[in-house]
Formats: C-alpha cells, structure tokens, sequence
C-alpha cells in the first residue's frame, strides 16, 4: 500500500503538534522517522491509522492518502482505516486475560473476518511470520504473561499481521527491550517489508542506519528532511538534520 | 586522629536514640490499634458462634418460627426469604450498578457525568431506611400492601451506587494500553468495551457485586415497612417476605432466651453466608485466568 501525505496539520487541543507534512511513503519498504523526544514523530504515526482522534482534543487538517483514498475524508470511517493497517506499541500490550492463541485471533475475531478452520490456519501463519510459532507452539493456550518481552512484542506483531494489513506502524517497537531481542525484531521488518509498508518510529539512529530504505527527520513538528538512509545520514542537507544526526542534540 | 565510629555502624549519640525511640512508639500504637480491632471482630464473631452454634441444626432452615416461650422451629422461611430477596434486588441492582460503573469510567467526561459521579457517591452515603421510604411511596402506598417486590426493589436501589462505584474503580485500573491495541485492531468502541476492558476488569467486578450483594442481605431498616416479614412460608414477591434480618430484630426484642438463642443462630447464618460469598468469590475468580 502506498501512503501519501499532503499538508498535514495536527493538533491536540489547542496546541498544533505538526505543521504543514508533505511526505510520501514507497511501498513494500521500511520508513524510519527519527527527531528529539516531543517533534511530533509519534503524533504521525498515529495519523496513518487515525489512532490520534482518541487523544482529547483532536483535530487534524490535511490529507492522508493510502491507496489513494483520503483517511480522513467524511465518508471514511476510522475503524475500517484501522482493520487495514497493523500497530505495535512501544510497550508491548499483549491482552493478559486471553490465551496466546486467543490474542492472535482476536482481530479477526472482532471483525469477523475469519473463523473456524480459517481462523486457526490465519493464527498459525501470523505467529509463524513474527518468528514466534516454534517457541510458543505447544504453549498457544496459556496466558501471554509467561513470555519474555520480545516474544511479547513479537505476539503483539502477530497479533498485527493476523489482520493481513497492507501497512505496519511500529511506534518505538524496541525501545523497551533487550538488545537480543531486539535484533530478532529487526531481522523480522527486514524480512516483513517484502509484502509489508512498514513505518517504524526509532529514537535509536543506528537501528534506522540498520533497517530503514528511507529515512524522516522531524523538529518542532515539522519534516525537515526525507532522504534514502544511507544518504541522510551520510550527507545531510539541512544543518538542523546533521546537527542531530551527529549527536548535538537528541 | 580521634577514634570516630564508621559512619555507618547505629550512632550514640541521645538525638539518634530519641528518633529510633519514637519509631518504636508510633510503630507500637500502630501495630496495637491494628490487634484492637481485630480483637473486636474475633470477640464478636467467637460471641456470636459460641452463643448461635448450639442452636443451629437442620430444623433452623426447614421449620417456621415457633410460638414465643417454645423451644423447636426455626427460620426457614427468614432463610429462603433472604434469598429471594437478594437475588430480586441484583436483577436490578447488577445492570443498572455496572451500566452506570462502565459509563463513568469509559465515557465519563463532561458535566453530566460529574452529576452523576457525585449522585453515586452520595447515595451510598444515605441511611438506607429512607430507600426503604422510598420504595414504600412508590409501591406499597399504591399496592396497598407490603410485599417481597418492594423489599427488593429497596434493596436494589441500595446496591445501583455500590456496584457502580467499585465498577467504575476497577475499570480505570485497565492500562490505557490495552484499550488501545483493541482500538488499533479495528474494533469499535463499544466491542473494545466488551471484548477487551470488562475482561480484564471482571474479577474486581464480581468482588464488588458479591460485596454488594453481602452487603444488602444484612440490612434490615428498608425491609421494616416494606417486605416487612412474616412468619409463613411465602416465595409470592406480591406478598409480605420475611427475611433474616427481620426474624433476628422481631426474635432478639422478645423476652424468652429461646428465641434470643435463635437469633444468634440466625445472625450466625447471616455471617457465614457472607463469609461463603467472599470465599466463593475468592475461588472463582483466582481460577479466572484463561478460557478454554
């Protein structure tokens, strides 16, 4: 699936939280966003999928097209949006009170999109594409509460992937886990982005060096440079981007 | 060099001693107050069981009061009464205690929401004999007579702002995380409500209903003019029911030691069911953990 944004503006109440995006997102790749905690990177992401109208005070101006259908055209209802397009969190949210099984399946649960013989081949083929079916396999009845973080997180990819999105917005996906875990979830996107749009928000510059194809630096709400990875990092157009990148202020 | 003691090895100095003195002193009336009341409650229930036990057998649950002075008869129909009238009272309290708790706590925003916060929390608050007035306005005036419906429906009343405020206490515990994963899978609002936060919230619900529930089978004021008791057996809730708090107020006020001797047998029924309740409780839902 292919993102477009046109002149997106954002706000939470009163105060605006991005000004004037104009960005386009290839598909079948990894787009990092990267800038200082506060730019405005996080409040993007929640854009695609319109998770940002359950902020208080929300508003949003602009357009966000993906597939070439505006998002937040008046026709379109958020949930119909949101069935297409998988999130992962930066904790990972995993439902406590259902089974591993039963996490997995619940998107397709809530709507209605598969069950019986179907469900089961669907939950199967989404553990097995988070590289998680041969570690939980003999265990899919239990509580989720016994597993590590990262396999947590990659529980809650599966539970993404269940839905056969087209996009995958991953909000700080490593942030609260350990190094070899999150290695094992950057072989994952790089094996993902073969059918999957995949948006990562990162604080962490090497992680994008290592995984993203295009990479998005934001500042006070604003995009100040889009660039193929390797160049941005490399030769940075704007002096705020390499102030940055060079590690003067994060 | 003086020999001074290692800065972290216990002082000597009488400022020090002072402190770890009033330590002791408050942690002292502490730990006494605590053993206070708990020697208060295990006086009342040891009074209560060694006073009540001898009394208690089978006949107690299947026989009707007997005549003032005699020995033999029970509380049966006080028993089956409770009963019934709890169970009336949670047809109404229950969905109308947990509508309310899910609407304070999923869409409580905005000033009626403040009204109605400040409503429960009154009502809890109010002496319950005035429900009791207020049932006996509204259904015995009109019904021209006592009966079990208005009993529960006493009762019923009283639990709505009970089980609404544990309700809505326990559904704010739910992370705003979970909530979201449901949202991002698609679901409404009403499905993630469903599907995803009473789940996660049930085992303090139930705890809050079955408390509430407890709570309920003990009053007494609202049922005086409206169930209002009886001696017969009655499971008609168009008719007056007598219920155990009821049979233990009439029994304890008589002047024969048999009957006070079945009142404590009747108050030690009123205890143990709650206690059941509680342990019941305990059981079903530390077992809640997966389905399936």
């Amino acid at each position: 699936m292919t993102i477009q944004v046109q002149n997106l503006n954002v706000w939470y109440n009163r105060k605006q939280a991005l000004h004037d995006v104009d960005l386009t997102i290839a598909p079948e790749s990894v787009t990092a966003l990267i800038g200082p905690s506060g730019c405005g990177k996080s409040t993007f992401l929640r854009a695609l999928n319109r998770m940002h109208d359950e902020a208080p005070g929300a508003r949003v101006q602009g357009k966000v097209l993906i597939d070439g259908v505006d998002i937040y055209a008046r026709a379109i209802k958020a949930l119909y949006v949101r069935r297409h397009i998988g999130m992962v969190f930066q904790q990972p949210n995993s439902l406590p009170h259902y089974s591993i099984w039963e996490n997995v399946a619940i998107g397709a649960r809530i709507n209605g999109t598969a069950r019986g013989r179907a469900l089961q081949d669907i939950v199967e083929r989404s553990l097995r594409g988070a590289a998680l079916w041969e570690e939980v396999k003999d265990r899919l009845n239990t509580s989720p509460a016994q597993l590590s973080g990262g396999q947590q997180q990659r529980l809650c990819i599966a539970r993404a992937l269940a839905l056969e999105p087209g996009i995958l917005l991953m909000d700080e996906p490593c942030s609260a886990l350990d190094p070899a875990s999150t290695l094992q979830i950057e072989e994952l996107i790089l094996k993902l982005k073969q059918h999957l749009t995949v948006v990562i928000v990162t604080h962490n510059m090497q992680q994008a060096g290592r995984i993203a194809d295009t990479t998005a630096f934001f500042l006070q709400g604003r995009l100040v440079e889009v660039e193929e990875t390797t160049r941005l990092f490399a030769h940075p157009q704007r002096k705020e981007t390499e102030d940055y990148v060079a590690g003067r202020f994060s | 060099m003086s020999a001074a003691a290692h800065p972290f090895l216990p002082p000597r100095s009488a400022h020090m001693l002072r402190r770890r003195a009033s330590n002791l002193l408050i942690l002292a009336l502490a730990v006494a107050a605590a053993l206070f009341a708990v020697a208060i409650l295990i006086y009342l229930l040891l009074y209560v069981i060694v006073r009540g036990l001898p009394f208690l057998n089978v006949s107690f649950f299947t026989e009707l009061p007997a005549a003032f002075g005699s020995s033999g008869g029970g509380m049966g129909e006080a028993v089956q009464g409770t009963l019934i009238l709890v169970g009336l009272a949670s047809i109404m309290g229950i969905p109308l205690g947990l509508c309310t708790g899910i609407y304070l706590s999923e869409f409580g925003r905005g000033s009626f929401a403040g009204a109605v916060r400040f409503t429960v929390m009154v009502l809890t608050g109010i002496p319950t004999i005035i429900f009791g007035l207020f049932a006996w306005v509204l259904i015995v005036i009109p019904s021209h007579g006592f009966s079990g419906l208005s009993g529960g429906v006493a009762l019923g009343i009283i639990m709505i702002p009970i089980v609404a405020s544990t309700s809505e206490e326990v559904l704010r515990l739910v992370p705003k995380e979970i909530r979201e994963a449901s949202l991002a899978l698609g679901a409404t609002e009403a499905r993630t409500i469903l599907s995803v936060v009473l789940p996660a919230a049930l085992n303090g619900i139930i705890t809050g209903i079955v408390l509430a529930m407890a709570r309920i089978a003990g009053e007494t004021a609202p049922l005086l003019m409206t169930a209002f008791g009886s001696t017969f057996w009655n499971a008609d809730i168009t008719q007056p029911m007598d219920a155990l708090p009821l049979r233990i107020f009439v029994f304890t006020n008589s002047p024969y030691p048999i009957q006070i001797s079945q009142a404590y047998a009747g108050s030690l029924v009123l205890i143990a069911l709650i206690f059941i309740a509680s342990f019941a409780v305990r059981w079903a839902t530390g077992g809640f953990r997966r389905r399936r």
